[in-house]
């Protein structure tokens, strides 16, 4: 087996996602510990929000949306271990790829049904006012 | 070509699933695809990209259960059909069951048997009360005549929900296979390796759960 | 016991859908005969089926695409003969046939062909040109092959037993629904489709990983060559937009199995969100079988003009525009399904903007070519006549992406030009040049070029003379997949479409010719020292064809076009380099992993089509214990020794020598 062929390259002092140290000590415990502490809170908040009269109703869509994207970024900081560091770019750069999928898919979807709607009735509507 | 049966057994590095040991050949592998990343980063970063495309899978579900929302053709709508308190049992087991999986993979690392099966047998039965609530509630709901075939918002919900739920259970399974190989064969490099993969989809899927509960369950309560 | 299954499944009173089946029948069992009596079973298990190296699933690959091009050939020329015929008459295609054959068309063209193609090109030459052994995942890549090959057989298996689809290519709801498509037909549609879709998405995650992360010493990523620059984009964009289809496709199953409602027409269900949906991920899937196709163009005309591909670092910022710029257009598949003027006008300029950066490629092929020495070989052929093709299908198209205009040529003959001009002229002659290309590569001798010249004429030929007139009756206002029609003013032109068809099928017979003729006279064909082009490329640096482990020791890459400032060095020393240190390698070991799970998945498809649910469950199981099994491997690579790889790399310096003409290099 050449060990000439575990050279350095572009990819040298890359980490996978999920690992968090390069050289094989232990991920710390204390990294899920922050991210279930801070978990727990975003998810109370959520619940509390979701069916609160404290807060200005309109606006409940969007804090809700809100909490729901932190909490996201603290499963994948603390949980996944995804950091900005160098050795971490390509990792951030499969997840940007993704963030932006899911955006245009559900957006675009969204935004595109919602015109679609506006010109056509559902078709069950339709078909009731044929009977 | 596969006449050359090498004898490139690797063995257990470790004594067999008795926790303590050396750490064995745990530096990178040499790779046949001749590749400077170890195998661990390729196969994490592999399995990575596979979660994105998951990822991508849950939000066409989740597009389709926007659109669909309002079309409940006249019959029951989230508001009256959502149990909040469930929901929330459901999110905390789901949340401390990703928790245990965190310390499983330390565990895992660190060779040390009692903390890796503990762990591991946490993470199943947390994950495994969340199923068994969920299926609860898609009882209920069936009984109550709401179910997927009532109406279009209906067939989103339980697709969006039991897609992830069914993701769960796929993932038990898994889990149950990851204990019983490490049992049999050790720490060896690769089942490291799987585990690693195991724990990303399991803390992909409690993210994934974060988009659900608040979009159908929070979302829906609320309107 | 059995579900629906029953003897009445088999069509005895359809008169050529039996007689079709019957000649597979006895072509498939006289090759399964012809090769067991010659006692190749056993080789072919170890050394292909079971086979998990890049090159052999790359070539297997292929061959399932052109054995595929042929089912879906011989659909095109019923169509078209069926449509020059039914003028004021029923033509000899019934309506209920005709609607399959068109369906089994489009499928089996765009999944069963183009797709394997071009996967199979990216599987053989990639890895090659990075200078690496194998992909990122060697045994995953044997089971996305196999299940490909899975969903190929369920549509051919719907010839014979059943029925397929007849609601086209993409299977559009209310009509897919059961209520109004209660047949087997769209099941056989959707479970192939779910199964191959599965096979591609790992081939997406395998080629993703291994360009991203396995990389030869010295190997940065703007010195890649153009070829894996497309192969990264495309496979990025199979991992984005095939969860949709997965997805959508679940859904309608859903609504056809169990009575959900997501596309019904009754309790809310919304039919438009199934056409938003299956383009997000339609568009996508075209970009995935041009990009391969742009990739290879860029090699075959950088060899084949004697010069570095003009443009590199534009090339690459066009490939990745493309990429994310393909998941912005997806609107204009469907302009007249009424989203109104603000969402078709953005729509609609943004699928004009994606053709920036197509129009920069070819200004970048044209600039590589200008200035150079240009060898007129079968490659270079398919890849100017591409140059013109394409660029009139991309114009076509750009006018299709103006709304008004759409509204009167949406789904007319002119579409269906359109989409023809740009993939026949696109994918399939790219898939053609590198199949010519790279063929020598693969098995040691070249194709014979004067039968390679003739076919290229016959196919571009007869391309225009089917395709062009198809624009003219588009214009004229002839709805596509018709039946039959009584407008006397198409006539003429649908006549001459079918004389096109005519002429393509010389093309394809010539080149049956051309494979059986270079068989044949191989010796004289034979590729001796491994670079019959004077390519570029790592891929030409290896013998032909490659060891097992590619390279026997990795070349160190210093600049783009990798192997051609090497080999210069070499030419300008009038000898080889110093003979390598040779050591042992580690390739990973062949598996059935992938041909039985594959195996257990097309039980459970036929047993999910026909409602047989024991076998649906046993066979899930299989699948389930396959992997198990895998995974409980202890033994995962075999050792090839030093003197083996020694033998094999002095016995290719010694050839090349020979043509450089210089002895061969002791080993110091």
């Amino acid at each position: 087996m050449s060990h000439a062929e575990q050279q350095r390259g572009p990819n040298h002092g890359d980490r996978a996602p999920g690992y968090e140290r390069l050289d094989g000590h232990q991920a710390g415990i204390g990294s899920y510990l922050i991210g279930l502490g801070l978990a727990t809170l975003l998810t109370i908040v959520s619940f509390f929000i979701a069916r609160t009269t404290l807060v200005w109703q309109p606006s409940i869509p969007v804090a809700l949306a809100v909490l729901a994207i932190a909490q996201m970024g603290v499963h994948l900081v603390f949980f996944l271990h995804i950091t900005t560091g160098p050795d971490n770019v390509n990792n951030v750069m499969a997840l940007a790829f993704g963030v932006l999928i899911v955006f245009l898919v559900i957006v675009g979807s969204l935004w595109i049904m919602a015109h679609m709607n506006h010109n056509m009735m559902p078709m069950d509507q339709i078909m009731q006012m044929q009977r | 070509m596969s006449a050359f049966q090498g004898t490139a057994d690797r063995g257990d590095p470790d004594r067999l699933g008795r926790g303590e040991g050396s750490r064995g050949r745990q530096h990178s592998a040499e790779h046949a695809a001749g590749g400077l990343a170890s195998k661990r980063i390729v196969v994490g970063y592999g399995f990575w990209i596979f979660l994105l495309s998951d990822i991508v899978m849950f939000s066409a579900f989740f597009a389709t259960y926007a659109v669909l929302v309002g079309q409940t053709a006249g019959g029951p709508s989230g508001r009256e059909l959502f149990d909040l308190r469930n929901t929330g049992i459901e999110t905390a087991c789901l949340l401390l069951s990703s928790f245990a999986c965190g310390l499983a993979s330390i565990g895992a690392q660190a060779h040390r048997g009692s903390w890796f099966y503990g762990a591991m047998a946490a993470t199943f039965i947390l994950g495994a009360a969340f199923v068994g609530l969920e299926v609860r509630e898609f009882a209920g709901l069936v009984a109550r005549g709401a179910g997927p075939t009532r109406s279009a918002f209906l067939s989103a919900f339980f697709t969006l929900v039991g897609c992830h739920g069914l993701h769960v259970t796929a993932g038990l399974l898994w889990l149950l296979t990851m204990m019983a190989q490490v049992f049999a064969k050790g720490y060896r490099a690769d089942i490291l390796r799987r585990i690693l993969c195991f724990s990303l989809f399991w803390h992909a899927l409690d993210i994934i759960w974060v988009g659900i509960f608040t979009m159908v369950y929070l979302m829906g309560a609320a309107t | 016991m059995l579900g629906k299954l029953s003897w009445t499944a088999i069509p005895f009173d359809q008169p050529i859908p039996l007689l079709a089946a019957a000649l597979v029948g006895v072509v498939i069992i006289g090759v399964l005969a012809w090769v067991a009596l010659k006692g190749w079973l056993p080789y072919l298990w170890r050394e292909w089926i079971t086979s998990v190296d890049h090159k052999r699933i790359g070539i297997m690959y292929t061959l399932l695409a052109m054995v595929m091009l042929l089912r879906g050939f011989a659909d095109a020329i019923m169509m078209r003969s069926q449509q020059a015929l039914a003028f004021r008459s029923d033509g000899y295609l019934p309506p209920e046939h005709y609607d399959q054959i068109f369906s089994a068309h489009g499928t089996l063209m765009i999944f069963f062909v183009a797709m394997p193609f071009v996967i199979g090109l990216m599987n053989f030459v990639m890895p090659l040109q990075l200078g690496i052994r194998d992909v990122a995942f060697p045994t995953l890549n044997s089971v996305s092959l196999w299940l490909t090959a899975t969903g190929a057989l369920l549509v051919n298996i719907s010839l014979v037993v059943g029925e397929f689809a007849r609601t086209g290519w993409l299977p559009y709801p209310p009509l897919s629904e059961i209520a109004y498509s209660p047949g087997v037909g769209v099941d056989y549609y959707l479970w192939a489709l779910q199964i191959s879709g599965v096979g591609t998405l790992l081939t997406g995650v395998n080629f993703v990983t291994t360009v991203l992360k396995i990389h030869g010493p010295g190997m940065t990523y703007m010195r890649m060559p153009m070829f894996c620059w497309t192969t990264l984009a495309s496979n990025l964009l199979i991992v984005a937009a095939f969860p949709i289809l997965t997805a959508t496709l679940a859904m309608l199953l859903l609504d056809r199995y169990l009575g959900f409602h997501f596309f019904t027409n009754e309790a809310g269900g919304n039919v438009m969100m199934f056409m938003n949906l299956i383009w997000a991920w339609g568009h996508p899937e075209v970009y995935i079988l041009i990009l391969p196709a742009f990739g290879i163009f860029s090699e075959v005309i950088s060899t084949f003009s004697g010069k570095p591909l003009f443009g590199y670092r534009s090339m690459v910022m066009a490939t990745m525009a493309i990429c994310i710029l393909s998941f912005t257009v997806w609107l204009h598949h469907f302009f007249t399904m009424g989203a109104g003027a603000d969402v078709n006008a953005i729509f609609g300029i943004a699928s004009m903007i994606i053709a920036v950066p197509t129009g920069v490629k070819v200004f970048n092929w044209l600039f590589t070519m200008y200035g150079g020495r240009v060898v007129y070989s079968p490659p270079i052929l398919w890849s100017i006549g591409f140059m013109v093709t394409f660029v009139i299908g991309g114009m076509t198209g750009v006018l299709l992406a103006v709304p008004p205009a759409d509204f009167v040529l949406h789904n007319s003959l002119f579409l269906v030009a359109h989409f023809h001009n740009v993939i026949i002229g696109g994918v399939l002659f790219g898939a053609f040049a590198g199949y010519n290309y790279w063929f020598p590569k693969a098995f040691g001798f070249r194709l014979h070029e004067g039968l390679g010249k003739a076919a290229f004429w016959c196919w571009l030929i007869g391309f225009y003379v089917a395709f062009m007139p198809l624009y003219v009756v588009g214009l004229m206002g002839m709805t596509r997949r018709m039946q039959h029609y009584d407008v006397s003013a198409w006539r003429p032109w649908l006549l001459i479409a079918a004389g096109g068809a005519v002429i393509i099928l010389a093309g394809i017979i010539l080149q049956i010719a051309q494979l059986a003729v270079s068989i044949g006279r191989r010796e004289e064909l034979r590729d001796v020292t491994g670079d019959p082009w004077d390519g570029r490329s790592l891929e030409w640096a290896t013998p032909s064809p490659p060891p097992a482990f590619n390279f026997a020791v990795l070349p160190r890459i210093e600049a783009q076009d990798a192997y051609w400032g090497v080999k210069q060095r070499v030419r300008q020393q009038a000898r080889l380099g110093e003979e390598p240190g040779y050591s042992a390698i580690e390739m990973p070991r062949n598996s059935p992993t992938g041909f039985i799970c594959a195996f257990f998945a097309t039980l459970m498809g036929f047993a999910l089509i026909w409602h047989i649910w024991w076998i649906v469950a046993l066979a899930a199981l299989g699948a389930y214990a396959t992997f198990v099994v895998f995974a409980w491997r202890d033994r995962v690579e075999y050792i090839i020794p030093a003197d083996v790889v020694a033998r094999i790399d002095r016995a290719n310096r010694s050839a090349r020598s020979e043509a450089l003409g210089s002895p061969v290099q002791a080993a110091p």
